[in-house]
């Protein structure tokens, strides 16, 4: 059942060094108040697992917290590259990042089994491209039925998937709405979830397109007003394009971003939550 | 390029007037985006948009500045999760055309977005990876790239085949058993390349205003053929221009 909590006290209770940790939201709700608590602890040794690791990965990355990423598109969407990232792969730098590499359909269909209770999934993908032979939780399969090979992907089942919401009532029952992504599989998937919300309130009220999570499918809640930022809450708040923007100096150049960090994250003038 | 518009307005333009009026597009972001929209704009207003967020049917007024924009959901017939759009309706083959850009592109149209020099493990230039375009290039009925002309994204083989084309050439995709036709065109800022019905290697069969074939060859990465007779393309109009800029000024002014 969900505790509702402060963030800070959600992310020392779940989050733990050496975890799969999912932080989900197919750009819009993207945790990001959650994602920089996590730097702000200091974990460490994370798998970090995200279908677009986004500015939120490149923040983590850069700050040391992961071991590993598993993904399937690693851009700053409409700016350009993650630099963070790409100093991790090509430079080993602040540490090496082993990578595990899928399409999006991949990812979808990992999330889809883990929550489904199975071991992997079944699409047809793949087939011919690179990332078969790169890849080793990618694998051909036949159908038992029709002879065909199509292609098989493992479950992914996280320590912890962490998303963001509009709503949570006061028992911890979850609602959001917009562009879902694959927070649902996610949270289904993981055996621990952490919840961010724009607001709690007295009731749910059904909306169109709405997810619902009940309060037993969480582990915790965290009211975070403004939490996606720079994403953004589809009618709470505006996706902040100037802040993706600003973001490819800061990351290009390893020691401005160790000031953002100190700046931002760790300093004293850092917002706590 | 002659005067009143620039050889990038000429490429959204010629890939704007490949989609056809009522079909469905599934649509990359980037270069794509902005063609597809500018088709909605002009002479295709049927056009069903839908990007790998989760929308189906989205009419945006402006160009969305990433695939989750909001505008996106606000104007779409539906939106969904990221496993059905990929599942339930790409997969099965009912999504006409894939509309994807690439960093790197080769002869048989195969696409690199992965790494470029180096090896897999160590590579000299990581680049953001496949997102949606391998199942994209792999079911729509048939696909169109659109790509800026340079000798560094024109290669004779790609280093990593992120989504096939004609793979090896002839007989390829039969093989792997990929369900759609493949690429149809490129369409690039000097003109259009089509697959040889014979070899399936992309040919340029249509040239922009003032395209020489020289400049052609100066920037492609391989012995490029060209038809006997390459079509010429007709410049923009005044409307598909004026709904372009449009379009680039609510840009520049929402960033």
């Amino acid at each position: 059942m969900a505790e509702i909590v402060s963030l800070a006290q959600a992310v020392a209770d779940a989050v733990h060094d050496g975890d799969a940790v999912a932080m989900e939201g197919f750009t819009h709700l993207i945790p990001f108040a959650a994602g920089h608590e996590v730097i702000r602890q200091r974990r460490r040794d994370l798998t970090l697992i995200r279908m677009t690791p986004d500015v939120i990965y490149d923040q983590l990355i850069g700050a040391g917290c992961a071991r590993k990423l598993i993904f399937s598109w690693g851009g700053n969407p409409g700016v350009g590259s993650l630099h963070r990232f790409r100093d991790a792969v090509e430079h080993g730098w602040p540490r090496p990042l082993e990578i595990e590499e899928h399409s999006h359909a991949g990812m979808a269909n990992r999330y889809v089994a883990g929550a489904s209770g199975l071991p992997f999934a079944v699409l047809r993908g793949y087939a011919g491209t690179g990332l078969a032979e790169v890849t080793d939780t990618i694998k051909p399969i036949t159908c038992p039925f029709t002879g065909e090979t199509l292609m098989a992907v493992q479950a992914l089942n996280p320590d912890v998937a962490i998303i963001h919401a509009q709503q949570a009532d006061r028992h911890g029952n979850v609602q959001l709405w917009g562009l879902a992504g694959v927070q649902k599989e996610a949270v289904l998937a993981s055996r621990r979830a952490i919840v961010t919300v724009e607001e709690i309130v007295d009731e749910l009220q059904p909306r169109p397109t709405a997810v619902v999570l009940p309060a037993w499918a969480v582990s915790y809640v965290a009211r975070v007003p403004n939490g996606a930022h720079p994403s953004y809450a589809s009618g709470y708040t505006e996706r902040d394009n100037q802040y993706y923007q600003a973001w490819d100096p800061i990351a290009r150049d390893r020691q401005r971003f160790s000031g953002w960090l100190e700046d931002h994250i760790y300093g004293e003038t850092a917002v706590h939550r | 390029m002659s005067e009143g518009y620039t050889s990038d307005e000429m490429m959204t333009v010629a890939a704007a007037r490949a989609l056809t009026d009522g079909i469905s597009c599934f649509v990359g972001i980037g270069l794509p985006s902005a063609a597809s929209n500018l088709a909605r704009a002009t002479h295709a207003p049927n056009l069903v948009l839908i990007y790998e967020s989760g929308t189906i049917g989205a009419k945006p007024d402006r160009l969305p500045l990433s695939i989750g924009d909001g505008i996106l959901a606000e104007t779409a017939d539906a939106v969904i999760t990221v496993p059905e759009i990929f599942n339930y309706w790409l997969q099965p083959g009912r999504i006409d055309v894939g509309f994807l850009g690439a960093a790197q592109i080769d002869k048989f149209g195969n696409i690199n977005t992965t790494i470029v020099g180096g090896d897999y493990a160590h590579p000299k230039v990581r680049l953001p990876g496949a997102g949606g375009a391998p199942e994209i290039a792999a079911s729509s009925k048939e696909v169109i790239v659109i790509v800026r002309q340079t000798k560094r994204a024109f290669v004779e083989r790609v280093e990593f085949i992120t989504s096939v084309g004609y793979g090896d050439g002839p007989g390829t995709r039969e093989k792997l058993g990929l369900r759609g036709k493949g690429p149809r065109q490129i369409i690039t800022d000097l003109g259009i390349l089509t697959p040889d019905p014979r070899t399936c290697e992309f040919t340029m069969t249509a040239l922009f205003e003032g395209v020489s074939r020289d400049t052609v060859r100066e920037r492609t990465g391989w012995d490029v053929q060209f038809a006997t007779e390459p079509e010429v393309i007709a410049p923009p109009t005044s409307h598909e221009l004026a709904a372009l800029r449009k379009f680039n000024a609510s840009e520049k002014a929402s960033e």
